[in-house]
C-alpha cells in the first residue's frame, strides 16, 4: 500500500521536474564521532568516482548517521520519502545495516553496501535489491584461517569482541583453520586494555595469534602486544591495518600479516589510476574503505549506462553483471549479490615515513561466502 | 507563580500542542511523509521525557539510567514481534506464550516489564541520594547495556529488525499520519495523567518530600515509598515510549540502553523546563529540530548543539518555557 | 592455570587501578572541594593524550610530550573553570550534569576539528619499551611497571600536598566548610581554579601515559570517565583515600573477572558457551560490585554520612 503511494509520488515529481531526469543517490554514512574516519573515506572514494565519470545528472544527498541505528533509519526514511532518492548507499557498520537495509529494500529502493556485510543479509535475509560491494563479514577472517594453514600454524590463540561481528569473525577463522585452538577469548566491545588477554596468550603455548579488533581496539592491542615481548606471529583481517590506522600503530604493526580483498599495490590499470588520483585530490593514500566507496560508485555508474533505476528489473540485471573496472581486478557477484573475489595476504611495511601494506600472496582465490546457499531469491 | 505567568505558560502549552498537530496535518496534505515521521519521533521522545519528568521534576530524582526503561520497552516490542514474525513461541513451559503483533498487548507488556525493572532498581537506588543516586542509576544502565550487547538470542549489538510495523485495531499503522495520531494521543494522555498527578495529594506530597523530606516524615508519610511509586510510574511511561520508538524505527538495538540515551532524555526535560508540564515536549521539539537542521549544516554540528545546551543551562534557568513564560517564583 | 599467570594478572589489575586512580583523584577532589559533578573530566584526559601525541611527534621526546599533556590539560581546565564551571557551583547537580555533558560535545568535536578523524600516534619511549624479567620468572612490560610507579608517586605527592602544604590546608578547609574559608580571607575563586586545574592536569597525565599503549582518538575519555565515576562512588565521593581503594578494587575486579569468570564457567558448561557467558558477566562485574557497595554502604566505603 505504502509502496504504491510512494511510487506514485515519485512519478509525479519526476514529471514535474520535466526533461532533465536526474538520478538521486542517498548516502547516509558515519561522518562524526569515533568511527568517522571510515565514513569519510567511503564518501571521498565514492565522490571521486562520480567526478571522474563526468556525469552531471547525478546528485548525491550526504548525511551523517552518527553511528546510531535510529538516526540511520530516520535518514533513510527521509531520503526515500522526502528526497525521493533512487539508490541508497554509505552504511559502514553491520548493526546499522541490519536496521536500515530491510526497510529500504522493502520500499522498493536499491541498496549498495560499501562496507558492512552481515551474514543475515547474505543468507536467509538476502534481497534482490540489496548488493554488497565490499565483502561478506566472514570473508577476510576465513582467508586468515586459510593463510594460517599455509603458514603451517598448528595451535592458534584467537580473540574478538563479544558482539555478533566478533562471533562471526572467530567462526569464520575456525571454518578454514585446520589446527587446534590454544585459547578462544571474547573481549568487551570498546575495551582498550588487553594486558589480561596478552598474559593469557603468553601462558597458552600457542604458536600464532588471530585477532579481530576493529578501530581503536586494534591499535591498543597491537601496541600492547608488541611491547609485551610475546612475539608470536599475528594474523588479522585488514581492518586493523588500513592506511588510516597504521600510522597510529607505528612500528608495532611492522611485519604483521593481514588479509584483504584490496591493497594499494594490486597491479591493474584501474587501481593504479585510482591510487594516483585519490592521492592527488585528497593528499593522502587511499584506504580499503576508500577503494570500496570508489568501486561502489563505479558499479552504480556501470549499471546507469544500461538502465535507469526506475526500470528496476533492467537496473538490477545491470548491477548483477558488475561490468566495471574494479580496483580489485576480478570482481563478480554471487547468487546472493555478495562478491566473489580473490583475497590477498598482505604484510605491513614502511615506505619512507609512511606505514603501508605489501601483497605477499593470495589466501583464497575466487572466494564466495558460506551463506549463499541459504539465500532464496 | 503569578497569574500572568501562569496564563502565559498555559497559552504557550496550547500553542505547542496545536503546532504539534498542525504541522503533521499540513505535511499530510502536501504529501511530505518525512515531516510526519519527524513529528512522530518528536512525540515519542517527548513521551519518554514526560516519564522522566515525573521522577526528575516532581520527585527531584536525577536518574541517569532511564535508558533502561526506554530499552526494555523497545525490547518488549522487538522480542514479542520477532517471535510473532517467525511463528515461534516465546515460552514453552509452563504455559505456551506466543509472540504478538498487536500494539495494545505490546504496550501493556512494555509498561509491565519496565515497571517491574523500575521497582527493583528504584528499591535499591533510592536508598542513596544526590550524586550517589545519579551514579547508581547510571551503573544499572550500563549493566543492561552490556547484557544486551553480549546476549546473542536477540541479535546482540546488531539488534532486531521487524519488517512490518505492529498493528492497532481499526488503524493502518503503516500510514505515517495514523501512526502519528496514535503517538500523539498517547502523549496527550500521558500529559493529562501528569497534570492530574501534579495536583493530586500524592503529587503534592512528592513535591514536599523533594523540598523537605523531614517535614513529610513528620506528618507520617514515608518519602522512600512516595519516591518509589513515582520512580515506577516514571519508568512505565518511559517504557511505553520505548515500545513506540522501536515501532517507529521497526528496529531495536542496545543503543537504546546506552548512557547517551539517558543523557538525551535528561536534556529534553531540562531544555524545556524541569517540572513544567510541557517541558519535555518543548525540549524534545528543540532537540529534534536542532539535530535535523544543524546536522545538515556542518560535519561538526555537535559543537553547536553543545553551545546551545550550555547557553540554556547558563542563561535560561527554568528552560525554554521559563524563558518565554517567565520564571516560577518557587525555586528549590 | 599457573601461579605466574595469576600474579601477572594481579599486576595488570593493579596497573589498571593506578591509572583509574589518576582519573578518579581529580574527580573526587573537584567534588569534595567545590561540590561539582564534572562529566567533562574524560575530555581533559583526551586533551592530555592529544597534546602528548602532538608534542612528542614534533620534538621526538616522550618526556616533553608528558609536560605538554600536563600543561595543556591544566590550561584547558583553568579556562573551562573560569568560562563555564564557575557559574555552576551554586546550581543543582542537574544543571552541572547537563552543562558538562554539553562541554563533552564541544571538546570532542572541537578536537576532531583540529586533529582530524583518524587516531594519532604516540609510542612508548625506547628506554621504557619491552618486557623485563621479575623475580619468579614473570615477564612483565617495563612500561606498565613505570605506570604503577608513576601512579604511586602521584598518590604519595597528592597525600603530601593535602596534608602538609598551605593549599592543602585550604582544600581541607574548603571541604569542611565552604563559607568559613571565605571569611578567613582565602581567595576562593582562585583556589577553585587551582583545584580544578590540578584535577585536569591529573586527568591529562593519565591520558598521556595511557595514550602510549592505547589508541589516541576522539571519544577515548568517556569509557574511562564512567569507570572513574564507579571508582569514586565505591570509594565515597570526596575522599582521596576512597578513590585509591576504589580504583584498585575496580581494576582488580575487572581484570580478574575477565580472566577468571570464563574459566570458572567452563567447569560447569561447554567451553564456547562458558566463554560467552563469562565474558558477558565480566563486562558487568564492576557495575554489580558498585551496586552491591551502595546497597550496603549508600555513601561508599569512605564517604561521610
Amino acid at each position: 500500500m505504502i509502496v504504491r503511494t510512494l511510487a506514485m509520488a515519485g512519478a509525479l515529481s519526476l514529471a514535474a521536474a520535466g526533461a532533465q531526469a536526474e538520478i538521486k543517490v542517498g548516502m547516509s554514512t558515519t561522518l562524526s564521532g569515533g568511527g568517522a574516519g571510515l565514513g569519510i573515506d567511503v564518501r571521498d572514494g565514492f565522490m571521486l568516482a562520480l567526478e571522474q565519470s563526468g556525469r552531471d545528472d547525478i546528485s548525491v544527498v550526504i548525511e551523517d548517521d552518527q553511528r546510531k541505528p535510529d538516526i540511520a533509519v530516520q535518514l533513510s526514511d527521509k531520503m526515500i520519502q522526502s528526497e525521493k532518492v533512487d539508490v541508497l548507499t554509505g552504511i559502514i557498520w553491520s548493526n546499522l545495516a541490519m536496521a536500515v537495509v530491510p526497510g529500504a529494500v522493502a520500499q522498493g529502493k536499491f541498496y549498495l553496501s560499501p562496507n558492512a556485510g552481515p551474514s543475515a543479509l547474505a543468507g536467509k535475509g538476502c534481497h534482490p535489491n540489496y548488493f554488497n560491494v565490499a565483502w561478506q563479514n566472514d570473508n577476510l577472517h576465513e582467508a586468515a584461517g586459510a593463510y594460517a594453514n599455509d603458514a603451517g600454524y598448528k595451535n592458534s590463540f584467537i580473540l574478538a569482541p563479544n558482539y555478533p561481528a566478533g562471533v562471526d569473525a572467530l567462526t569464520g577463522y575456525k571454518r578454514f583453520f585446520k589446527g587446534a585452538l590454544a585459547g578462544e577469548v571474547y573481549t568487551q566491545l570498546g575495551q582498550t586494555d588487553y594486558a589480561a588477554e596478552i598474559a593469557q596468550i603468553r601462558a597458552s603455548g600457542a604458536d600464532s595469534v588471530f585477532f579481530f579488533l576493529p578501530g581503536g581496539m586494534g591499535i591498543s592491542f597491537l601496541k600492547q602486544y608488541a611491547d609485551s615481548g610475546v612475539g608470536l606471529p599475528v594474523v588479522g583481517p585488514a581492518f586493523s591495518f588500513d592506511q588510516g590506522i597504521l600510522q597510529a600503530v607505528g612500528d608495532a604493526a611492522l611485519g604483521v600479516v593481514n588479509t584483504s580483498q584490496w591493497s594499494k599495490d594490486i597491479d591493474n590499470p584501474a587501481n593504479v589510476a585510482f591510487v594516483a588520483s585519490f592521492q592527488e585530490k585528497y593528499g593522502r593514500l587511499p584506504s580499503l574503505y576508500a577503494s570500496q566507496g570508489f568501486d561502489t560508485a563505479n558499479l552504480m555508474l556501470s549499471a546507469l549506462k544500461v538502465a535507469e533505476p526506475s526500470d528496476a528489473d533492467a537496473f538490477r540485471a545491470a548491477l548483477e553483471a558488475a561490468d566495471f573496472a574494479s580496483t580489485r581486478g576480478k570482481f563478480a557477484f554471487g547468487p546472493n549479490h555478495h562478491p566473489i573475489q580473490d583475497i590477498y595476504v598482505r604484510e605491513v611495511i614502511k615506505e619512507g615515513d609512511i606505514y603501508t601494506n605489501k601483497i605477499i600472496g593470495v589466501a583464497l582465490k575466487d572466494h564466495a561466502d558460506a551463506y549463499a546457499v541459504e539465500c532464496k531469491m | 507563580m503569578g497569574w500572568p505567568e501562569m496564563r502565559a505558560e498555559r497559552l504557550l502549552n496550547a500553542c505547542v500542542l496545536l503546532a504539534l498537530l498542525a504541522v503533521p496535518l499540513w505535511a499530510w496534505a502536501v504529501d511530505e511523509p518525512f515531516t510526519i515521521t519527524l513529528a512522530t519521533r518528536l512525540a515519542i521522545l517527548a513521551l519518554a521525557g514526560v516519564g522522566l519528568n515525573l521522577a526528575l521534576g516532581l520527585g527531584g530524582l536525577v536518574s541517569l539510567g532511564h535508558a533502561v526503561f526506554f530499552g526494555i520497552g523497545g525490547y518488549a516490542m522487538g522480542v514479542l514481534a520477532s517471535h510473532a514474525q517467525s511463528y515461534t513461541p516465546l515460552i514453552l513451559w509452563p504455559v505456551v506464550i506466543e509472540g504478538t503483533k498487536s500494539m495494545p498487548v505490546i504496550w501493556l507488556v512494555a509498561m509491565g516489564a519496565s515497571g517491574l525493572a523500575a521497582l527493583a532498581i528504584g528499591a535499591l537506588s533510592l536508598r542513596t541520594s544526590g550524586v550517589y543516586f545519579i551514579m547508581i542509576t547510571l551503573a544499572f544502565g550500563q549493566m543492561f547495556y552490556y547484557f544486551a550487547i553480549s546476549w546473542p538470542a536477540y541479535g546482540g549489538e546488531d539488534g532486531l529488525s521487524i519488517y512490518v510495523r505492529n498493528g492497532f485495531p481499526g488503524l493502518n499503522t503503516l500510514d505515517p499520519i495514523q501512526f502519528f495520531a496514535l503517538c500523539y494521543a498517547l502523549l496527550g494522555l500521558a500529559l493529562w495523567v501528569f497534570a492530574r498527578i501534579m495536583r493530586s495529594a500524592f503529587g503534592l506530597a512528592l513535591g514536599a518530600a523533594r523540598q523537605n523530606a523531614a517535614r513529610v516524615e513528620a506528618v507520617g508519610i514515608a518519602p522512600y515509598r512516595l519516591r518509589l511509586v513515582a520512580f515506577v510510574l516514571s519508568g512505565m511511561i518511559t517504557g511505553l515510549a520505548g515500545a513506540l520508538f522501536a515501532d517507529l524505527n521497526r528496529f531495536v538495538s542496545p543503543v537504546m540502553f546506552s548512557w547517551q540515551t539517558s543523557g538525551e532524555i535528561i536534556v529534553f526535560v531540562i531544555l524545556g523546563g524541569v517540572a513544567r508540564l510541557f517541558g519535555p515536549v518543548v525540549g524534545a521539539a528543540v532537540f529534534v529540530l536542532l539535530e535535523h537542521f544543524l546536522g545538515g549544516l556542518s560535519e561538526f554540528w555537535h559543537i553547536w548543539l553543545g553551545a546551545v545546551l550550555l547557553g540554556v543551562v547558563l542563561f535560561a534557568r527554568g528552560g525554554i518555557i521559563g524563558l518565554i513564560a517567565g520564571r516560577e517564583v518557587r525555586r528549590d | 592455570m599457573s601461579l605466574i599467570l595469576f600474579i601477572e594478572q594481579m599486576l595488570n589489575g593493579v596497573q589498571f587501578g593506578v591509572m583509574l586512580f589518576l582519573m578518579a583523584a581529580g574527580l573526587t577532589l573537584i567534588f569534595g572541594v567545590m561540590g561539582l559533578i564534572n562529566l567533562a573530566h574524560g575530555s581533559l584526559y583526551m586533551v592530555g593524550a592529544f597534546a602528548a601525541s602532538w608534542a612528542a611527534g614534533l620534538t621526538g621526546s616522550f618526556l616533553l610530550g608528558l609536560i605538554a599533556a600536563l600543561t595543556a590539560a591544566a590550561a584547558a581546565g583553568a579556562l573551562i573553570e573560569v568560562a563555564v564551571i564557575r557559574r555552576l557551583y551554586a546550581r543543582g547537580h542537574l544543571d552541572q550534569v547537563l552543562a558538562t555533558f554539553a562541554l563533552i560535545l564541544i571538546l570532542s568535536e572541537g578536537t576532531r576539528w583540529v586533529f582530524g578523524s583518524l587516531p594519532l600516534f604516540l609510542e612508548i619511549p625506547p628506554y621504557l619499551s619491552g618486557p623485563v624479567r621479575l623475580p619468579g620468572g614473570i615477564q612483565y612490560p617495563l612500561y606498565r611497571l613505570a605506570i604503577i610507579v608513576a601512579g604511586v608517586m602521584v598518590a604519595a605527592g597528592l597525600f603530601a600536598l593535602i596534608a602538609r602544604t598551605r593549599i592543602g590546608i585550604q582544600i581541607r578547609a574548603g571541604e569542611a566548610d565552604r563559607e568559613m574559608i571565605g571569611a578567613l580571607g582565602v581567595n576562593i575563586a582562585a583556589l577553585y581554579t587551582v583545584v580544578f586545574a590540578l584535577g585536569a592536569a591529573l586527568a591529562g597525565l593519565a591520558g598521556a601515559l595511557i595514550g602510549a599503549i592505547q589508541s589516541v582518538q576522539v571519544g577515548m575519555g568517556e569509557p574511562v570517565l564512567i569507570l572513574a565515576f564507579v571508582v569514586i562512588v565505591i570509594g565515597g565521593i570526596g575522599s582521596i583515600k576512597g578513590a585509591l581503594v576504589g580504583a584498585l578494587l575496580v581494576g582488580l575486579t575487572d581484570t580478574m573477572g575477565r580472566f577468571l569468570l570464563p574459566v570458572a564457567f567452563a567447569q560447569v558448561m561447554a567451553p564456547a558457551a562458558a566463554t560467552a557467558v563469562g565474558s558477558a558477566l565480566a563486562s558487568m562485574a564492576i557495575y554489580i560490585l558498585m551496586a552491591l557497595v551502595l546497597i550496603f554502604r549508600p555513601r561508599g566505603l569512605y564517604g561521610v554520612a
